[in-house]
């Protein structure tokens, strides 16, 4: 079981990715608690994430960088704006610098993922994903794509991974 | 109507036409002014009597949308109404579209890295 439902509106500028997983909440949370676990599924393989620095309280840092087949870097944030292990993670994500810096000038967007346990013992997560402006999400998706999270290659390789 | 519409947008620069959309949607009150009529026309005053600002306020927002070729403005009596145009949106689809695969490709491997902790903890 993966993905169960993606729910997109287009005026609302918002993204729900539903999915469900045969495996217990506390693991599930462990893919987003444990920086070595996140770092395995956040970039996809030909643009593999680093994740540097991963403080998962109110007001902590998640930092990270994805490495290009050129040996680009390219370096993201989060911040963590609420925690509520296992149930609930609010995010802002955002890009920075070659430092880890922030970009200022960059829009950032907003996260919040959820867990729920089912009667089945199955774990149901919900990743909504907010966007300030159309020019923003433009932005982001733009720069998503040079992370080769949409590229071609990258899908071609994630079905490779899971064959 | 709509073949004439879709003729004189061709004038307009597609680059143009991006900046206006995006301008457009910047604004919460212009996006629920297009939530609002892609589900059926209103008249421009009885979307100035929806919002907490002025006629001429509510009015500018018509006239943003409609730049941007995401609402069209029709007379009807002495109202003029207000019509959201669903291509218009389509292109913010097109944007979600792309951010709806890379989650995909993100939950297949967070299935596998799921996977591999779930045999790692048998072990």
């Amino acid at each position: 079981m993966t993905v169960t439902d993606v729910h997109k509106d287009p005026t609302a500028l918002t993204m729900t990715v539903a999915s469900e997983w045969d495996a217990p909440i506390a693991r599930v949370w462990q893919l987003w608690a444990d920086p070595r676990k996140l770092e395995r599924w956040w970039g996809p393989p030909t643009y593999p994430a680093t994740v540097v620095e991963h403080d998962l309280r109110p007001g902590g840092k998640v930092s990270y960088f994805m490495t290009s087949p050129e040996g680009e870097q390219y370096h993201g944030w989060w911040k963590v704006v609420a925690v509520e292990e296992p149930h609930r993670l609010d995010l802002e994500d955002g890009f920075a610098d070659t430092e880890g810096n922030p970009i200022d000038t960059m829009p950032t967007m907003q996260s919040t993922v959820t867990f729920d346990e089912l009667p089945t013992g199955a774990t149901r997560m919900l990743i909504e994903t907010r966007f300030p402006s159309v020019e923003a999400m433009d932005q982001m998706i733009q720069m998503g794509m040079e992370e080769g999270l949409t590229s071609a290659m990258g899908q071609i390789d994630a079905i490779l991974a899971a064959a | 109507m709509y073949n004439h519409m879709v003729v004189g947008e061709r004038r307009v620069p597609e680059a143009e036409r991006t900046d206006l959309l995006f301008h457009a949607l910047a604004d919460a009150t212009r996006r629920d002014i297009v939530r609002l009529v892609l589900h059926g026309e209103h008249s421009v005053s009885d979307l100035a009597r929806r919002y907490p600002m002025s006629f001429a306020a509510v009015q500018k927002h018509v006239a943003v949308l409609e730049r941007a070729a995401l609402i069209t403005k029709h007379q009807q009596g002495r109202e003029r109404m207000v019509r959201g145009r669903i291509d218009a949106v389509r292109n913010v689809n097109r944007l979600l579209d792309e951010l709806e695969a890379s989650w995909r490709d993100r939950m297949q491997r967070f299935g596998d890295v799921l996977a591999d902790f779930e045999k790692g903890e048998q072990l």
